[in-house]
């Protein structure tokens, strides 16, 4: 399901112009001053990276053609994928598996791991913002841990879970949750004493003054270590799940690489980096809508 | 027992060492209904007093009661205007009088009566027509209206401005001046304003109080203006008393106690 929506949605914008000339063309009473400026929109978005992507696709092509080249040319990319393209839910049992599987076994691990990552990471960033002791005692180690990298965890939490699954969790979780805890933390100390000063005359308890005055003030900031978080996740499974194998995209393109399948490594990563580009996507437009208001004074 | 009593504060912060000692033996009694305006040059620490009277600064020295009850913590019962209105972003103007209403009245009116007390509040500022705008999306003056009612909807015993018009242009300044005066006027409320602005605290005040310079800054003298009200800002403008109450306070405020850096 997931797939092939997202090969529709990169073609949907392009076809979408077409449609709004041929309404206007049979309803003259729609006024062409208002369509204008939307189709204009349109292009100025997609037609600089189509032509990039139509460049690339063909330099590539040119590149790989001659025979003895070390990559596939996009046209033997394509025509040694497609089965894979066509069908990306078949399920032959085991790890022979449509992509689609690989994908949304490796979106679960991300979904779990991340959730945790942002529950601790505000609830530690909170803490770390709000004292003074939390912070003086904690931050010198966050600062060490976060420059550990996400792979040097794995076989520290394989020692500690004995199981692939909660390991690649974890090294989600630990990747994710840094710049959760650091934007959160940096977001409590950065409220504006006036919003202390209103939550003091008002007597708002600490609860309240969390729910009504905290979240909100540092949700922007909250946000941006969200996002960040989510982009490091989806790079970081990619990594763990070639070592720890099973269903999932990262073990996929180890797999592929062990059988030389050069063409599905292509097709994988494109994936790898659409969905990449749909989860950042995701958690801007709940920023974007979560802090409305927020920002401006 | 005077209604509002400031007995003998004193104030000190210490910072690296050197401690300054910012307020010294103030007192001041202050009645029901009265309007009362601290006056001084900046630093002198009249926003420290009102912190103070507010509950946000503990005094060092001495206390103030308000009804013969101490006052040491922050309360709805003495509301605060800031002089950079403090209303909350990410609330519609609605909203930011609604969380102060729920949170005061939420034991002693139903949901319709607070909703009710929200709309009257905003319109004693004549907000309701943008009730459901952002802060970002109102003016400057805006912005001090709804602060005001804000503070009004927390049916304070006594009413704290802190240079509330001090960020607004003349005629935004005027416009909100007479507003106050008219709910003051309509609701009986005891106000105790801070101002840098010698025509505002004439206009406005029943007593006015001014502060000698810091450090250990205390009340210089306190002016009474007897002038009646409903007060006219046209009418004053050759009326004796005012013109007096006026000349007053420049005479304190640039010869007797000219602001320490154009003194030196």
């Amino acid at each position: 399901m997931g797939l092939p929506a997202l090969k529709l949605e990169a073609t949907a914008p392009v076809a979408r112009p077409v449609q709004v000339l041929t309404f206007q063309a049979r309803t003259p009473s729609f006024s062409i001053d208002r369509v204008l400026p939307v189709l204009r929109r349109l292009a100025t978005a997609i037609v600089p990276p189509a032509i990039v992507v139509a460049l690339v696709l063909l330099v590539w092509e040119l590149a790989c053609r001659q025979a003895g080249a070390g990559l596939p040319p996009p046209s033997t990319v394509l025509r040694d994928t497609w089965e894979l393209i066509k069908d990306p839910f078949f399920d032959r049992g085991g790890i022979d598996k449509g992509l689609f599987w690989h994908i949304s076994a490796s979106l679960q691990r991300v979904a779990l791991g991340y959730a945790l990552a942002a529950l601790a990471g505000i609830a530690l960033g909170t803490l770390v913002g709000q004292s003074a002791w939390a912070m003086r005692g904690l931050d010198p180690l966050f600062q060490v841990l976060r420059t550990v990298p996400p792979l040097a965890w794995l076989p520290l939490s394989l020692a500690a879970f004995r199981d692939g699954q909660p390991s690649a969790i974890f090294v989600i979780f630990i990747t994710a949750i840094w710049p959760i805890i650091i934007n959160t933390s940096v977001g409590i100390r950065n409220i504006p004493q006036d919003y202390r000063n209103v939550a003091a005359v008002l007597r708002l308890n600490s609860f309240e003054f969390f729910a009504k005055i905290m979240v909100p003030a540092a949700a922007p900031y909250i946000f941006t270590g969200l996002r960040i978080g989510i982009g490091l996740s989806w790079l970081a499974i990619v990594a763990a799940e070639m070592l720890i194998g099973g269903v999932g995209i990262g073990f996929f393109i180890w797999d592929a690489w062990n059988s030389s399948h050069i063409s599905e490594i292509i097709l994988a990563l494109t994936y790898v980096g659409l969905i990449g580009f749909m989860l950042d996507r995701v958690v801007a437009f709940v920023a974007a809508f979560v802090t409305r208001g927020t920002s401006a004074q | 027992m005077a209604y509002l009593q400031i007995d003998h504060v004193g104030i000190s912060f210490s910072r690296g060492g050197v401690t300054t000692e910012v307020l010294r033996d103030v007192n001041l009694r202050i009645e029901p209904g009265e309007y009362v305006s601290i006056i001084g040059h900046s630093g002198c620490g009249k926003s420290t007093l009102l912190n103070i009277v507010a509950g946000l600064l503990r005094a060092s020295l001495g206390g103030v009661l308000l009804e013969g009850r101490e006052v040491n913590a922050p309360g709805p019962d003495r509301a605060v205007v800031f002089q950079n209105h403090s209303l909350l972003p990410w609330l519609t103007v609605r909203e930011n009088v609604g969380l102060a209403v729920d949170k005061v009245f939420s034991a002693r009116k139903s949901r319709a009566e607070r909703r009710e007390w929200i709309e009257y509040n905003l319109s004693l500022v004549r907000m309701n027509a943008a009730a459901d705008k952002r802060p970002s999306e109102i003016s400057g003056g805006m912005k001090q209206r709804v602060g005001i009612a804000r503070a009004l909807a927390m049916e304070p015993k006594i009413l704290l401005l802190d240079e509330p018009f001090g960020a607004l242009d003349a005629l935004t300044r005027a416009h909100l001046q007479d507003q106050v005066m008219e709910i003051h006027a309509r609701l009986g409320n005891t106000i105790l304003m801070i101002t840098h602005d010698v025509d505002e605290a004439a206009l406005l005040s029943d007593r006015i109080v001014m502060m000698t310079n810091g450090p250990g800054a205390t009340i210089g003298e306190i002016l009474k203006v007897r002038l009646p009200r409903p007060r006219k800002r046209l009418d004053l403008v050759d009326d004796h008393t005012y013109n007096h109450a006026r000349a007053a306070v420049l005479e304190f405020l640039y010869a007797r106690h000219a602001a320490p850096a154009l003194a030196a």
